[in-house]
């Protein structure tokens, strides 16, 4: 068998037909695959050290300067901690999961991933799982480093209750970033500008520097739509247990409730929206094709 | 089953595809009725905006048409585009599909598993494939660092990670030099002919891509094809003499004495056309109404005393077929496009006026900025 017979199968119509398990198959090592070049990324472009490390630590240290002034109680340095950690996160989400597919199709990647037999909703799941490994290790860089050089302290009493909300925080963020990412490549090219407009906005009611609890009304309903939002006011609660002030307005349980919510709104909404968008792609032409 | 029980490996008919784009909508495709046998290598010739990439979109399963219907193996491209994409893989020319800073062999790994194949699998796929297009000193090399030609032998690489029954190929060596286009040209008939039934849909404006690889060929022009047929065939229809170039070392009497001969419609001097003259010899061009016809005069030449020094018949060309059919030459066609529609409507700019962007960028943080 010569380098040109691979998998040898005796008709078109044989090849064609795959079990389920072999579809999901597909689509789970297409999670893998795509998921590779952001990992991979991560120990090859160094810049990422200086941008998305160094500069957030010191918006984060101006943070913590200003609480240290006005004497704050020492909470508020872990909760700028946090927060500076987490915006790795929203980063990573509002840069290269939402105008990712906007800047796959002007690559000519997207009408590759049409065209092949994974579900396009792999490639979304693996841009998310590398973007978090890839976050996740700049999340804990900021975090640890923060935290020695503020030597903040943390009271934890529940552990894994902690490491649940932290993992749903980032599956409704990732969801949501599924979601934007479809509606920016209906937006074409104004994505860039929505890219913007988001980072700023989604910072302050995320409450990422103060409890998000001070923001009242906004606060909570910052709390209802942005993962971010109610998944670090439950991480605070959870890390500064001690804590004499009220940091969160619902309870931790409550909030992984509304992040479970999230999650699944979030996924079954990008899962819709980008069947949608594959349809309109096919018969309009102008999401796969890179000059429309 | 055997290639003869299959279906069509292609079957369209009445395809239509409209691009609603303002002022006015585009038509990309009028009406295309099309079939190609299983183990075909079938050819679309046409200009920049004939409609040969639309036409490859739909039957990749990328776009739908606007009417009509089309078949691959059976299936219908509007309904079964999940069994299609599963036994069939594309490439197209100046392809910059992938992400820069993978390295070859990361970049062919990775869209394996988009086809599936297990994890190992993969790999060994990748590096026999690497192997077979020349490639082993590039395959660690990142591909934002190759060249044009590299790049598309990765690319063609890419297309055969899934061993597809059909493969698609869109200008497959658009801007490779000579040595390239003919190594990729190679690799396809290699691939083509290493397992019977095995079909290639190739677009292309260059003629004599067409004619060195193509079984059959459809000349396209403005969305609609103008005829199909081999080659040959296709340039039997503009051949309705049999056109020969007789050196003679005299010729006593001049080309008119070849031309009352039974059976030749035209004799003239070679020099009449332009062609090269040698004093101490005589070039005839001659027109006979069949190649029957030419045993005739070659004895009569006898009679008349010339000595034949060299014979040549001479074939027209598909340019030559175009020119026949569409009333313009090839280049002119191109500058004449629909409404500046390139193939696939972009004006004849693949990059489409999008926003460059290096390849590398999109996995480096924040690089989408």
């Amino acid at each position: 068998m010569s380098v040109y017979e691979y998998r040898h199968t005796a008709s078109p119509q044989e090849a064609a037909d795959w079990t389920p398990r072999q579809q999901l198959l597909t689509d789970l090592r297409a999670v893998g695959g795509r998921a590779y070049p952001r990992v991979s990324g991560l120990f090859r472009e160094k810049s990422w050290v200086f941008f998305e490390i160094l500069l957030p630590f010191l918006s984060t240290s101006a943070f913590v300067f200003v609480y240290r002034a006005l004497e704050a109680p020492p909470e508020y340095i872990g909760f700028v901690v946090l927060g500076g950690a987490m915006t790795a996160f929203w980063l990573n989400v509002i840069w290269m999961m939402a105008s990712q597919l906007y800047w796959e199709k002007s690559q000519g990647n997207l009408e590759l991933y049409f065209a092949a037999p994974m579900s396009i909703m792999s490639v979304l799941f693996g841009m998310a799982l590398g973007g978090m490994v890839m976050s996740s290790t700049r999340a804990v860089i900021v975090l640890v480093i923060a935290s020695l050089v503020y030597g903040v302290q943390f009271q934890v009493d529940r552990w894994l209750l902690l490491g649940v909300v932290f993992l749903l925080t980032l599956s409704a963020l990732y969801g949501l970033g599924m979601i934007l990412a479809s509606l920016f490549l209906m937006w074409g090219r104004e994505a860039f500008h929505m890219t913007q407009l988001f980072t700023e906005p989604v910072y302050f009611v995320s409450g990422l520097n103060f409890p998000v609890a001070r923001l009242g009304l906004i606060g909570a309903l910052a709390l209802a739509t942005i993962p971010l939002a109610v998944g670090l006011d439950a991480m605070r609660q959870l890390a500064f247990v001690g804590a004499e002030f009220p940091i969160g307005t619902p309870s931790p349980e409550v909030e992984i409730l509304i992040l479970i919510a999230m999650t699944v709104v979030f996924l079954v909404a990008a899962r819709w929206m980008l069947r949608t968008l594959e349809r309109m792609a096919r018969r309009e032409g102008r999401l796969s094709v890179r000059w429309q | 089953m055997s290639a003869e029980r299959q279906p069509p490996a292609i079957e369209a008919r009445g395809l239509r595809r409209v691009y609603n784009v303002k002022p006015t909508p585009v038509v990309a495709l009028q009406h295309v009725d099309l079939d190609v046998a299983p183990g075909e290598f079938f050819g679309l010739l046409g200009p920049n905006g004939a409609g040969k990439t639309t036409l490859i979109k739909i039957l990749t399963t990328i776009l739908l048409p606007s009417e009509g219907s089309a078949h691959i193996f059976g299936f219908d491209v509007s309904k079964d585009e999940k069994k299609i994409r599963r036994i069939m893989n594309m490439v197209a020319g100046g392809e910059q599909s992938g992400y820069g800073i993978l390295t070859v062999r990361e970049q062919l790994w990775m869209f394996s598993q988009f086809y599936g194949l297990p994890r190992k699998d993969g790999w060994r796929r990748v590096d026999e494939l690497i192997d077979a297009v020349g490639m082993g000193d590039e395959r660690v090399q990142r591909v934002s660092t190759l060249s044009t030609g590299q790049r598309q032998k990765m690319n063609f690489a890419r297309g055969l990670l899934n061993d597809p029954w059909i493969l698609f190929l869109d200008e497959p060596t658009l801007g490779l030099d000579v040595a390239a286009a003919r190594q990729v040209r190679q690799l396809v008939l290699a691939w083509r002919q290493a397992v019977p039934g095995r079909t290639v849909l190739l677009t292309t404006h260059y003629m004599a891509e067409a004619d060195e690889l193509c079984d059959r060929i459809a000349i396209v022009d403005h969305g609609r094809i103008l005829a199909i047929g081999t080659p040959a065939e296709l340039k039997k229809r503009v051949q309705r003499e049999a056109l020969y170039r007789l050196e003679l070392d005299r010729l006593d009497g001049g080309p008119a004495a070849l031309a009352r001969l039974p059976g030749v419609v035209s004799a003239s001097l070679a020099s009449d056309d332009g062609g090269p003259v040698d004093r101490q010899t005589v070039s005839v061009n001659l027109a006979l109404q069949d190649d029957g016809a030419l045993g005739g005069v070659v004895g009569a030449l006898g009679g008349l005393g010339s000595h034949i020094l060299a014979l040549q018949k001479s074939e027209p060309s598909l340019e030559d077929v175009f020119v026949e059919l569409v009333g313009r030459g090839f280049d002119d066609a191109g500058d004449t496009g629909d409404a500046g529609v390139a193939d696939d409507g972009t004006g004849g700019d693949r990059n489409g006026g999008a926003p460059a962007r290096d390849a590398s960028e999109a996995e480096t943080p924040a690089g989408v900025a």
